[in-house]
């Protein structure tokens, strides 16, 4: 065989992982892909706010009830322009994986801006949050009841941090891992390209 | 390659590891190992405690043995009570009486036990009731509501029955400002700074009998005022109130009441006041309120209309009240045994204000004042402040004491109670409570001499704490050990209504005071049978009297006749037992009322009229003895108009043939 020929194209097990990537994808539209775990000690049970790519879902008519006393903005699906978008872009990426895997194999170009435009999604994504938390945690109204001097109520990125008398944890929930897991995938991907180039051009 | 993939899914791993690692795990709510041993009261023995707990929603105060937790009793106060026919027997009824007429049920929040010099007497508790504002005073020599005051020109009699430190007084102040009951009350609620008012109630108490009267009213600017304590020791003849609501509003006040940084705690002179009123000044208001007292040896109450109050504005009397900055709408004002701190709790503050009666004096003398609220001084609050306790946690509410020196103050929003040293204010310890606590408890602990060896919080929220009983919880209340450095936890118990405030008392200084039976020859009531040869039916018009008697195992009589349709029948069953611990019951099928549960020696009436004719079974429903079935008895109620003559009968039985019994 021409060896130019066959670095050029993908190797089986990286479309193995770019269709397993695509599949995966598909999973991520129907689970919740964030969470933010409420406890305190008047909720022994916890409370639960979950991040749907098109809504949020769990315990978000007492968390509301329970934010206004600090005057927190409510929470509703319909304020977030993003839950609208986020469904297509996830599609986008699984229709990109398994273009990848059937029918963009012979270059790793395709791959390439896959793997850079997935990341750069990822991090576009996460400053979003970050941007929606900081508002949130910050915007109170001067009227609330509870007003602690200089207390801000922005829930972590990821990770714990205590508001007041509620510990706030915010970690990926499964579509999150997924998509974690989708990139790291993908990264493994580049590296079994990587090597089989390397092999190659010894041979 | 494979190594590569292995180190990244290690690397993943551990990422997810990382994440739920750094979530604090649950504080737990271990006990120490002894806390069995602490709390077990062996079958047969007695409690060291009585801890009076208010019933909240349910109107009554429960009683509880501390340390086991066990229930001992449920005094009825504010609440009619079929179980013991409270509120239902004609005895009772003028009890629950007021100016707006019979009011079966209130809320009842406080309890405080009389005192003589700072200390418990065991003679008396008094209870507050909130909505139609009224105080009862409670017999602790038959653990009876012996008396009930209704309070006039108040709404929602919250700071209350808080009790001066020889029991000259216990106050009521209004939560819900009003117009006066004399004024037109037909105003639109939006004229709340012009129309509405706040009053405090000064009830005295009678050193002999215990008898209340409302001795003065102190009329202030409309606010909520909230709760209170009377200071003792130097600050003896002070009384203070917190407030909240400073701004007036009367709409939203989460929002609205929460807006200014400080609300107030009002000091009282109370002596100074009493003074005005001895020497005739202050205004006669009328008005009309209902004091109904329970006569123990007629076992009737009677229910009187007052019509007249004597009202000081202290507008006029400016050396009565002074305000004390208090931050972010304070609740609980709770002053040390010493009665040289006070300490506020603001239900919004990052930190616990205490103030030093001391430098209130001296502020006072000084006109150390930052400005007026309403005509009322306002001393600055610097130098009222004796210093803060820094971040003790969130949502302060009460602070009760113990004899070391230490504060106990309840959180509700961290759910927590914290110790800290009144003098240097340093925290000493916290404990979670489960969950919510509102108020808590100290033996003698708003008293000049606690007994801090127990504490008890009472929780809003109860959750997990039991097995579920569907939507509605009982509430839960917790004991814990203050006897060494740290607070330690004992036993969770549920509770009747929704406790607020409680009170606790040595078992000694109540047990050789308790009333075992109520003694025959001194039953002064007006329809008392004394003996069963005096049992009879009288008819008095459409009235049938029933002069009954209880004993082991009958009622006497107990085969009546004559009584028609469209008489009211009283039946004044008498308990001739003089034996501890035998009460009798009376029940008569279809009467739309209650039981009657009668104790020895004691006379009660049960009104009943029959809507249909018939036999009625009327029985005994409290077991009071092996033949317990077998009391029993028959009323025949015939036609209207029927010529059946009152007949009533013991024990003369038909002869009943054999064969009739055999067939």
């Amino acid at each position: 065989m021409d060896p130019k020929n066959l670095s050029s194209k993908l190797s089986i097990p990286t479309r193995v992982i770019a269709f397993c990537c695509g599949l995966l994808l598909i999973v991520v539209l129907f689970v919740p892909l964030w969470r933010i775990e409420l406890d305190a000690p008047q909720y022994p049970e916890g409370l639960l706010l979950k991040m749907y790519p098109h809504k949020i879902a769990g315990n978000v008519d007492i968390i509301n009830g329970l934010n206004h006393y600090i005057g927190m903005k409510t929470l509703h699906t319909e304020d977030f322009v993003e839950f609208t978008i986020l469904p297509y872009i996830i599609v986008f990426f699984a229709l990109m994986s398994l273009l990848v895997a059937f029918v963009l194999y012979k270059t790793k170009k395709w791959l390439n801006i896959l793997l850079i435009s997935f990341i750069l999604f990822g991090i576009i994504a996460m400053a979003d949050f970050w941007r929606w938390e900081y508002n949130y945690g910050h915007n109170l109204d001067p009227n609330a009841a509870i007003i602690v001097p200089g207390m801000a109520y922005q829930p972590p990125l990821i990770g714990y941090k205590q508001l007041l008398n509620f510990g706030a944890f915010s970690i990926p929930d499964i579509g999150g891992w997924i998509f974690i897991g989708v990139g790291l995938m993908l990264v493994i991907a580049q590296i079994v390209e990587f090597k089989k180039n390397k092999y190659e051009k010894i041979q | 390659m494979k190594r590569n993939i292995y180190i990244l899914s290690v690397f993943a791993a551990f990422l997810l590891l990382s994440f739920s690692g750094c979530k604090p795990k649950n504080s737990g709510d271990a006990i120490s190992g002894d806390a069995a041993s602490r709390i077990y009261v062996a079958p047969g023995k007695y409690d060291e405690l009585y801890n009076f707990v208010s019933g909240g929603f349910s109107g009554q105060v429960s009683v509880y043995g501390i340390p086991s937790g066990r229930l001992l009793r449920v005094i009825p106060v504010f609440s009619v009570d079929p179980e013991k026919g409270w509120g239902y027997s004609e005895e009772t009824k003028p009890m629950l009486n007021t100016s707006h007429g019979e009011v079966p049920w209130d809320d009842q929040h406080h309890l405080d036990l009389s005192q003589t010099n700072g200390e418990t007497d065991g003679r008396w508790l008094f209870a507050n009731a909130n909505n139609t504002p009224r105080i009862a005073r409670i017999d602790l020599k038959t653990f009876r509501t012996a008396e009930i005051i209704e309070i006039p020109n108040s709404a929602g009699n919250h700071s209350s029955p808080f009790i001066t430190e020889n029991s000259e007084y216990v106050v009521a102040g209004t939560r819900f400002s009003v117009p006066m009951d004399d004024e037109n009350g037909d105003v639109p609620i939006d004229t709340y700074k012009k129309n509405f008012k706040g009053t405090i109630s000064f009830v005295s108490i009678a050193p002999t009998n215990g008898e209340m009267k409302i001795a003065f009213q102190l009329l202030l600017p409309g606010m909520n005022f909230d709760l209170s304590h009377s200071g003792k020791g130097p600050s003896s003849g002070w009384f203070f109130f917190s407030t909240y609501n400073s701004e007036q509003a009367h709409t939203l006040l989460e929002v609205n009441a929460s807006k200014r940084d400080k609300d107030y705690i009002l000091a009282v002179n109370w002596k100074k006041a009493e003074e005005y009123v001895k020497q005739g000044k202050g205004k006669k208001q009328k008005v009309k309120y209902a004091h109904n007292v329970f006569n123990e040896s007629t076992h009737t109450a009677t229910s009187n209309f007052l019509t007249e109050v004597t009202v000081i504005d202290v507008k006029d009397f400016p050396d009565i009240v002074y305000m004390i900055p208090c931050p972010k709408s304070p609740h609980g004002v709770d002053i040390d045994p010493s009665g040289e701190y006070i300490v506020g709790s603001g239900k919004l503050a990052a930190l616990i204000p205490v103030f030093s009666f001391t430098k209130i004096k001296k502020a006072i003398a000084e006109k150390n004042y930052d400005g007026k609220y309403g005509g009322i001084p306002v001393l600055k609050y610097e130098a009222a402040l004796y210093g803060e306790v820094k971040k003790p946690g969130l949502g302060p509410l009460h602070t009760e004491f113990d004899e070391k020196g230490n504060a106990y103050t309840t959180f509700f929003i961290s759910s927590e109670i914290v110790k800290w040293n009144v003098k240097d204010l340093k925290i000493l310890d916290r404990h979670p409570t489960y969950y919510s606590p509102g108020h808590l408890s100290i033996p003698g602990g708003d008293t000049r001499k606690p007994y801090g060896k127990y504490m008890i919080a009472y929780n809003k929220i109860t959750k997990d704490r039991y097995l579920p009983t569907g939507p509605e919880l009982s509430q839960s209340a917790q004991l814990f050990d203050i006897s060494g450095d740290k607070i330690k936890l004992l036993l969770d118990y549920p509770s009747i209504g929704e406790p607020h405030y409680a009170q606790a008392i040595p078992a000694e200084k109540l047990v050789k005071n308790s009333v075992k039976i109520f003694k025959i020859e001194e039953n002064k009531h007006p329809h008392v049978t004394l003996g069963e040869k005096n049992s009879k039916v009288v008819r008095e018009g459409n009235k049938v009297h029933v002069y009954m008697t209880a004993m082991r195992s009958h009622f006497s009589p107990d085969n009546i006749e004559g009584v028609r349709l469209g008489d009211e029948v009283y039946f004044h069953v008498t308990n001739l037992e003089q034996d501890w611990d035998v009460p009798h019951g009376f029940a008569v099928k279809g009467a739309i009322n209650a039981e009657l549960l009668i104790m020895p020696g004691e006379t009660s009436t049960l009104k009943w009229i029959p809507k249909k004719v018939g036999i009625y079974p009327i029985y005994c429903t409290d077991f009071c003895s092996a033949l317990h079935q077998e009391m029993q008895g028959y009323v025949r109620v015939s036609p209207k108009g029927s010529s059946v003559p009152i007949t009533f009968s013991l024990g003369k039985n038909t002869d009943v043939p054999d064969s009739l019994l055999n067939r």
